[in-house]
């Protein structure tokens, strides 16, 4: 599709700067609505005390040592270097497939958008039998990987990593097409009319003004990640060192020490309340 | 700032929304099921028993569940199956339940210490066989074919009952198997053979027969060394009185071990 004509300017938003938004970050005076507030009280209790649960009866005093446990710490690694390297994949198809969405008119285009936000519906185990089908052994992808390059998925760390992509690349995408779809275009037209073209417009005008969206759902994307249990241990499997992440560390420690998979869990939580804070801090307060 | 704010404006909301929207989190198949049976037992009028089976129990307990049912007319069998472990703490945490059939004396000991439960009976045993796919294309004969490094093998993780079993019979023979995966319960081992992912497990007999055919099992025997007992125990607390009692009485009965010894369980 070519850049549609360009719009006049006087379509441009109530007060000058296309993006500036009247009300954006500006205080309205006046008496607290209850009405909103004490559900949203009510919501972040309901949020919030379950994780103080976890912290109120987590067995502090051999917390350290429980960390310090190799296979602990070798799961803890596992889940850190898989979530990392499939939000690294999801943003490489991710980003183009959001832009594809956002900015070409295709036929079935509703229904590809949709398709795209199955896997987050979709039973986490489910997903992994789905896998499975199609990239096991026996599956119509899978046994052509075995026969021409010897690659088998399931069981391996590289099976991990697909199946939290698989589970994790609509929230990055839908973010992100979300971001472009809220971007002004007009800049993108304004580049094209001055001669660059579409590659140079995607990379030097849309990528850094949807840089935010961008980076919002490569977060949520790593944190979804980092929490798959259940594709993961439907297709990837479970075994130390290989497939073991976290979150299956946490449910079979529950089979036998509650106490431990209350230290993991804690664990995963800091983990990812660090990355999640340190994250949005420096992007938004980027000068 | 405001412009990249503005953006930050519409950007998060739209993420939070779809994290919102995506349940987030794993499921945890195990305890979904509590709600079910943690719903107080109706008082007066309809009479409920609420029975917590190991999932090995599935198909021959919602057998017994409807003959139980026909012989106690105006009475319902609730049923809540999962892994042992996982159950033994559901009840001590407290879930309302009259009946508790464990896949191994030492998750029946977790309720019992809680002074929860007391004189369990031993109704069944469980033993182990090597379940292949039906081509068996790694030639599997034999558990020391197991630990031949190019058969892709599946146990279940070593914190349940069948991957307990499993250690017991490989340290009986002497072997060293490497598995591919450690599964969470004997349902999705079992799974693993019956799409081709691996090429043996170690699952319990009853689980081949009732796979119907989708999957080969073999003796072998070794298995003999590692036999699972099945203890059965009335709950101190519960809420449908001597219901509970009755139900455990069918189980022992004749009729009980019919059913049981069709699915494949062997008499203590």
């Amino acid at each position: 599709m070519s850049s549609s004509a360009p719009e006049h300017l006087d379509s441009a938003g109530p007060r000058g700067g296309p993006t500036e938004r009247p009300v954006a970050g500006r205080e309205i005076s006046g008496r607290l609505p209850w009405m909103l507030v004490v559900p949203a009280v009510l919501g972040l209790a309901f949020l919030v005390l379950p994780l103080a649960g976890l912290v109120v009866r987590a067995p502090w005093s051999t917390l350290l040592e429980r960390l310090a446990e190799p296979h602990v710490l070798e799961a803890l690694r596992l889940s850190l270097v898989t979530a990392t390297i499939a939000t690294a994949m999801c943003l490489l198809l991710g980003v183009p497939l959001a832009w594809l969405l956002a900015r070409v008119d295709f036929p079935g285009r509703r229904l590809v958008r949709a398709l795209v936000t199955v896997p987050l519906v979709l039973p986490p185990v489910v997903g992994g039998v789905a896998l499975l089908l199609v990239l096991g052994r026996r599956g119509l992808v899978g046994q052509w990987l075995e026969a021409s390059f010897g690659i088998t998925l399931p069981f391996t760390t590289a099976g991990v990593i697909v199946a939290e992509a698989f589970v994790a690349m609509p929230f990055l995408v839908i973010s992100v097409e979300g971001a472009l779809r809220g971007a002004d275009q007009r800049f993108e037209e304004a580049a094209a009319t001055l001669g660059a073209s579409r590659w140079t417009v995607f990379r030097r005008v849309t990528l850094p003004m949807v840089m935010p969206g961008v980076v919002a759902g490569a977060v949520l994307c790593w944190a979804r990640a980092l929490g798959e249990f259940g594709a993961t241990i439907t297709f990837a499997g479970n075994f130390p060192g290989t497939t073991r992440t976290m979150p299956l560390a946490v449910y079979l420690a529950l089979e036998t020490e509650p106490e431990a998979a209350i230290v993991l869990s804690l664990v995963l939580l800091a983990v990812s309340v660090v990355i999640l804070a340190s994250l949005r801090d420096r992007w938004v307060s980027a000068p | 700032m405001f412009r990249r704010l503005s953006r930050w404006a519409i950007a998060l909301p739209v993420a939070l929304a779809l994290a919102g929207l995506s349940g987030c989190g794993s499921g945890d198949p195990a305890t979904s099921t509590t709600s079910a049976s943690s719903s107080a037992s109706a008082g007066g009028g309809a009479k409920e028993v609420t029975v917590f089976a190991a999932a090995s129990l599935t198909g021959t307990f919602t057998e017994l569940g409807k003959t139980f049912e026909g012989a106690h007319p105006g009475t319902t069998v609730k049923f809540n199956f999962g892994s042992s472990a996982t159950l033994a703490q559901q009840i001590t945490q407290g879930a309302p339940a009259d009946v508790f059939a464990a896949a191994s004396p030492a998750t029946m000991k977790t309720v019992t210490d809680a002074s929860l439960a007391s004189a369990p009976t031993t109704f069944v045993r469980n033993k182990l066989q090597i379940a292949v796919p039906k081509d068996n294309p790694a030639k599997v004969d034999e558990l020391k074919d197991l630990a031949d490094s190019k058969v892709k093998v599946a146990l279940c993780a070593e914190q349940v009952p069948c991957g307990a079993a499993a250690v017991k019979a490989l340290d009986a023979a002497g072997l060293k198997v490497t598995p591919v995966t450690l599964e969470q319960d004997v349902k999705a081992t079992l799974t693993k053979v019956e799409l081709g992912e691996v090429d043996a497990a170690l699952v319990y007999r009853t689980d081949v027969i009732a796979s119907v055919g989708k999957v080969q099992g073999i003796e072998f025997p070794e298995a003999d060394k590692a036999i699972n007992d099945y203890p059965i125990a009335t709950l101190a607390k519960a809420p449908a009185g001597d219901l509970g009692k009755q139900f455990v009485d069918l189980v022992l009965s004749q009729q009980g071990k019919d059913v049981l010894a069709k699915a494949g369980f062997e008499a203590p």
